[in-house]
């Protein structure tokens, strides 16, 4: 049986428990019993209508936990309540989901796990394993979420009938995105690929919305996935874009981003993700370093300076500079920024060595190395320093 | 069983034998280096001795109360700061003596030259839980 395949179910079981009348929390628990009981009895018995059998199960046990919890909270009307299915409308009830997900009360630690296990299936202990805290503290961390979202303790039962099941003040396209990308960009640590995961969940929102920067979002992750296998060398340490060997870039991923990215923008309402995108895929395109077309490049960080106004696109933009109209012009735009940026150093540091400064790129790369956010970019700045240190003693 | 702390210190101990900054070995050496603290870990991972390990950025704030309604007093970074921790390896142990054994071990990671740094290493036992049977 396919976990993923399995998965990808979750979130249109959960909608239809909803719509059903079972309140968030309650539901999303349930889908998450007839998750587990479904790895346990689907390999040798598996149903004819997957989807059919999930719902079935997770609804029984939703009536069981509700009939134990029916002295206390009164539930009984909702417990002899049998709805008719209705109208299937998974794609509304997926969408509706990312957007409970990433409600805008929710703090982004909380988002991103909300998503993962309503939306992504996953369980608690693996969300725990990929973000590397205990199973206690993320059961705590999504309980938290799911009764924030589940509506301030109303009993769904004595809510209006038209009410009951729907999600209340979701988020909009944008946060469901960042929460997306942050996921993406957490990359992978435990037994789960984040950055697989990132990428199922959003192929599977731009399958049920027609949105410029959801597909722009995907073709993003995409081309840098396809980078994947390049970006670090056997002992663990990162190669940086230009050493990369591009034989081992999968072009497969690179064509399916170019060709989503490509529609997206056609349909002219650029948008921060499309014009990110746009600018790996001129990496993508390059069929060695030298080739990259940085004058286009530049032209892109423009677009989304203007997107954005955010002095880490501006860094990145002197250094596309420095690769397009020479380091000094890199160093002229880089004087212009605050130094007390992330990887500002770094940046520094990598223009003087172009520019033949050998003595201050390895000071800097050392200064850069003492504020880089992780070990692995701490290490590649030190093995920088490293590097320029032992040339310029020989 | 008992817990143990490894610290490894930025500043604050004793200076090491093989005293260079590591941005003064040559890449292989800084390889060689950080395979030899891999290889450890995993080691100890096998043995079934390994808790947790983390590095540390080497700039901290300090952070204290400042009373009812007022916001976290902040200072430092300080760069006079005497002791800095480095990072951390929380191993699990049979005894004091394997503590002392695994922290040698752990000392000897090859740094300039390709040889050791015999860098000083702080050993703390945790204080455990008091036992079932007292007498």
């Amino acid at each position: 049986m396919n976990e993923v395949l399995l998965r990808s179910l979750t979130p249109s079981v959960l909608g239809i428990l909803v719509r059903r009348g079972a309140d968030f929390a309650a539901a999303e628990d349930a889908v998450q019993d007839a998750l587990v009981e479904a790895v346990r009895v689907w390999p040798a018995d598996p149903p004819r209508d997957p989807k059919g059998w999930l719902v079935t199960v997770a609804w029984r046990r939703f009536l069981d936990a509700t009939r134990a919890d029916a002295a206390r909270r009164r539930r009984e009307d909702l417990v002899d309540e049998e709805p008719a299915p209705g109208p299937a409308a998974a794609v509304d009830d997926t969408l509706q989901l990312y957007f409970l997900c990433a409600h805008p009360s929710l703090t982004p630690s909380s988002a991103v796990a909300l998503t993962l296990r309503a939306v992504g299936g996953l369980t608690t202990r693996q969300i725990a394993q990929a973000y590397l805290v205990p199973e206690a503290t993320m059961a705590q961390r999504i309980s938290r979420a799911k009764r924030t979202v589940s509506g301030n303790g109303v009993s769904p039962a004595r809510a209006k009938p038209r009410a009951r099941g729907r999600f209340d003040q979701p988020g909009n396209v944008a946060t469901v995105l960042r929460v997306l990308y942050l996921v993406f960009n957490e990359g992978y640590s435990g037994d789960v690929d984040l950055a697989a995961e990132a990428i199922r969940l959003t192929r599977q929102l731009a399958a049920a919305i027609d949105h410029p920067e959801v597909a722009g979002l995907l073709a993003l992750m995409l081309l840098h996935h396809a980078r994947r296998a390049a970006r670090t060398a056997p002992d663990g340490s990162l190669v940086p874009l230009a050493e990369q060997d591009r034989g081992r870039w999968d072009t497969e991923s690179i064509a399916e981003g170019v060709g989503i990215l490509q529609a997206a923008l056609a349909r002219d309402r650029l948008g921060e993700f499309q014009a990110q995108a746009a600018i790996a895929a001129l990496h993508a395109d390059a069929p060695t370093a030298e080739e990259t077309d940085w004058v286009q490049i530049v032209e892109w960080y423009d677009e989304l300076a203007r997107l954005t106004d955010s002095p880490v696109v501006r860094l990145n933009r002197a250094v596309a500079v420095g690769e397009a109209d020479g380091p000094r012009a890199g160093l002229a735009e880089l004087a212009a920024l605050d130094d007390s940026l992330p990887r500002h150093a770094a940046v520094a540091a990598y223009l003087h060595e172009r520019d033949g400064d050998l003595a201050t790129a390895a000071r800097l790369y050392a200064e850069a190395a003492h504020k880089a956010p992780d070990l692995a970019e701490r290490d590649h700045l030190t093995r920088q320093a490293a590097r320029l240190n032992a040339r310029r003693c020989r | 069983m008992a817990k143990y702390l490894l610290l490894k210190h930025y500043r604050g101990a004793p200076a090491s034998v093989n005293d260079v900054p590591m941005d003064q070995w040559t890449p292989e050496e800084i390889s060689a280096h950080m395979q030899y603290m891999n290889d450890f870990a995993a080691r100890l991972e096998k043995t079934g001795e390994f808790v947790d390990g983390q590095a540390l950025a080497p700039e901290g704030t300090f952070v204290r109360y400042d009373g009812e309604g007022r916001p976290p007093v902040t200072d430092g970074p300080f760069a006079e700061t005497k002791d800095l921790i480095a990072g951390w390896m929380v191993i699990d142990v049979d005894s004091y003596e394997r503590a002392i054994e695994l922290a040698g071990d752990l000392s000897a990671a090859p740094g300039a030259g390709g040889k050791p740094i015999h860098e000083w290493l702080e050993v703390r036992p945790f204080l455990a839980c008091p036992p079932t049977i007292t007498e």
